[in-house]
């Protein structure tokens, strides 16, 4: 227990301060009123569905959580179910065996509601593109706010597309 | 006659390329004896694919790649352009089932016995009858959803109930469905069902020349893509007759080391937090992203992807900066030693990792169980040390082993690994010769092989690659260890309580996008 209280004393806080919203990744109008974002981006929570990815823009997803980016202090939290989720981070070209999970996993998210589609895959469908397998970018099978590029892209562009989906537009 | 073939009747012509590989054809027919003989000399089953040789004149081809003592053997078995059946293996390789099935969704060749008949990689994309990897179909047809109706075995008794779980999992990883049959807190038996990711990438090579396959390759599983892009770039050296520049293989080794250390430092800090020690995951993440902003300071990508290609590496380490590398290395290395004896000292953890989640050496060798969680229940197979190719011949790679088996020896592995790497990384850097990192590819005819196969992170990576005409590809399958391991997951869960499973699942951490291709 000394060794262990030793180290989160000598490691110090690494967090670093976060990135601001970017409006050149927002696809739809804004839907929301600004109240309803005001609340949103006090707490938001955020089940991620992974649509068929090479679990690639996962690995981003963890390194978000970790302490140097540290997205739990922006009132932004991880939750097990689309039920008590704010808003869906989808990954991945989705696939044609994950397009009914995915409309599920939509339909099963109280409104109002976010979709911010991670990764050239969810962007475009990226290399894997559509096919008899792939249905290609997310918002072939389910509308999104915002969608943040990137093979993968890097903690700070997926935080960047979370707080631009919950900021009013300032368009 | 190739030497790994002098204990088995066969006629093998060595494949050209980096590892020592071997191809013979062989009938139906005499393919269980074979095998059966294959199996009693030790050799392992690598990977089982199917492909539709009616372009070239043919019918049907499966294929089995089997680990001999002095290399590769893939064996084709040619079959029958009408209704294409063979004799299934799965009674001598437990771990050739679902690939079987998978060759019978994709190809349409049917493995005859009294093996598992359900489908694998099909949901409800396309229909029993539609086969996407025969060449007449086409990679942009879209059919008809169909019912995709899956028979779980049931569990049946007094008290006994099913818990199911995905595909959309609770936590931040990939889909895939479990089906748990539990008595009170205690798991009788798991059954998985994957195929959740199947994005067709096989069939999408087939559209694409050698070069522009290796940025596919690299994103077969994601985590693993310094493994897969090497591997791709190893089977089109051969087919082709490329000598990759030698600096570019010490850069290479360099590369796939830092990926395994990365790896294992995410998955050691989740296994803190899935044992409630938080601290943990705060402290290995920070090391991990350390070392992820090092590889993008250094090589331009964090998890350093498309820097392995085929000649050499994309990317040279910048002129001056092996210091730094090797200075950061040595600092988390410490900080790593720190959190060992952490982890090693902490009752709670420890309580929850020991003799949980075991595989036992008898049963990991007769399932196949590969990787490092092979190497931690008594399975000391790693390609580094086996097959020392440059780079590893001038730098004997120690093994890392552990015979229990459980959750504890897997992260006592992963440890061991993370130290052996540091090394590794550090002898390539002073070994590192000068010259160019990358050589133009040489024109390749068609009807070549290719086999490039690599220790990944997580075990072993096959690319088996066959050329058709103007640089373009007949057939790729990239085969990632995780076929042979998740069957174990399931037999390592068996008598543990649910709440152990995200446990004993993150100390595998196996790919779903590898395996549903």
């Amino acid at each position: 227990m000394y060794w262990l209280l030793k180290q989160i004393a000598r490691t110090g806080i690494v967090t670093e301060p976060a990135p601001r919203a970017d409006e050149a990744l927002r696809r739809l109008e804004q839907q929301l009123g600004a109240t309803i974002l005001k609340h949103f981006g006090r707490s938001l929570a955020i089940r991620h569905v992974d649509a068929g990815s090479c679990n690639g823009c996962e690995l981003e997803i963890h390194a978000a959580n970790g302490p140097h980016y540290n997205l739990e202090r922006l009132g932004i939290k991880f939750v097990a179910s689309p039920r008590h989720a704010d808003m869906l981070l989808v990954t991945g070209p989705v696939s044609r065996n994950m397009e009914t999970a995915l409309k599920r996993t939509y339909a099963a998210t109280p409104e109002p509601k976010l979709v911010v589609a991670i990764g050239d895959c969810g962007c475009t469908g990226g290399i894997f593109g559509e096919s008899y397998a792939s249905c290609g970018r997310v918002a072939n099978v389910i509308p999104v706010d915002v969608a943040v590029p990137g093979c993968p892209p890097p903690p700070t562009a997926i935080i960047q597309g979370i707080l631009t989906a919950v900021s009013a537009a300032t368009r | 006659m190739g030497p790994a073939m002098n204990q088995l009747p066969l006629q093998g012509r060595p494949i050209a390329g980096a590892m020592p590989a071997f191809h013979a054809a062989v009938e139906a027919g005499e393919l269980r004896g074979l095998c059966q003989q294959a199996r009693t000399q030790q050799a392992r089953l690598v990977a089982l694919w199917g492909s539709d040789e009616t372009v070239r004149g043919g019918g049907y081809a499966l294929h089995l790649a089997l680990a001999l003592p002095a290399g590769l053997l893939w064996l084709s078995v040619p079959l029958a352009r009408e209704h294409p059946s063979y004799p299934g293996i799965a009674d001598i390789y437990p771990c050739a089932d679902r690939m079987q099935r998978a060759a019978r969704d994709l190809v349409g060749m049917l493995a005859q016995g009294d093996s598992d008949q359900r489908k694998w990689l099909r949901h409800g994309a396309w229909p029993g009858d539609v086969f996407p990897l025969r060449k007449e179909f086409d990679i942009a047809s879209s059919c008809p959803p169909v019912d995709d109706h899956y028979p779980f075995v049931k569990v049946e008794g007094e008290g006994v109930h099913e818990i199911p779980v995905g595909p959309v999992h609770a936590g931040t990883i990939e889909p895939g469905h479990f089906r748990f049959s539990i008595v009170g807190e205690k798991i009788l038996r798991l059954e998985q069902r994957l195929g959740y990711t199947h994005k067709g990438i096989e069939k999408r090579f087939e559209t694409m020349t050698l070069e522009e396959g290796a940025k596919l390759a690299g994103r077969v599983s994601g985590d693993s893509t310094v493994a897969y892009a090497w591997a791709w770039a190893m089977a089109v050296e051969g087919a082709t007759g490329t000598e990759p520049a030698s600096r570019s293989l010490a850069l290479r080794g360099i590369l796939l080391e830092l990926e395994r250390i990365a790896n294992h430092l995410g998955d050691l800090g989740y296994l803190g937090n899935d044992v409630a020690l938080s601290f943990g995951f705060f402290q290995f993440w920070r090391l991990k992203e350390d070392l992820l902003r090092l590889n993008a300071e250094l090589f331009g990508h964090r998890y350093l992807m498309d820097l392995v290609v085929p000649g050499g590496v994309a990317r040279d380490l910048p002129r001056g900066e092996a210091e730094r590398l090797l200075a950061r290395l040595e600092s988390i290395e410490r900080e790593v030693a720190t959190l060992k004896s952490i982890y090693d000292e902490h009752a709670g953890a420890q309580d929850r990792f020991i003799m949980t989640g075991q595989v036992l050496p008898e049963l990991a060798e007769k399932m196949g169980l590969t990787g490092f969680a092979g190497r931690a229940s008594g399975v000391n197979h790693d390609l580094r040390a086996d097959f020392p190719i440059p780079p590893w011949q001038q730098l004997p790679v120690r093994v890392a082993s552990h015979i229990r088996g459980d959750v504890a020896a897997r992260v006592a592995v992963r440890f061991d690994e993370v130290s052996e790497s540091m090394r590794l990384v550090r002898a390539l850097v002073h070994l590192l010769p000068p010259g160019e990192v990358r050589v133009p590819l040489v024109a390749c005819p068609g009807g070549r092989r290719g086999v490039g196969w690599v220790e990944g992170w997580r075990g072993e990576v096959l690319i088996a690659l066959e050329t058709a005409e103007a640089g373009r590809i007949h057939r790729a399958h990239p085969h990632d260890s995780s076929w042979q391991n998740w069957p174990l997951l399931e037999r390592a869960v068996m008598g543990n309580i649910v709440h152990d499973f995200p446990l004993i699942n993150k100390s595998f951490n196996l790919s779903y996008s590898g395996q549903d291709l």
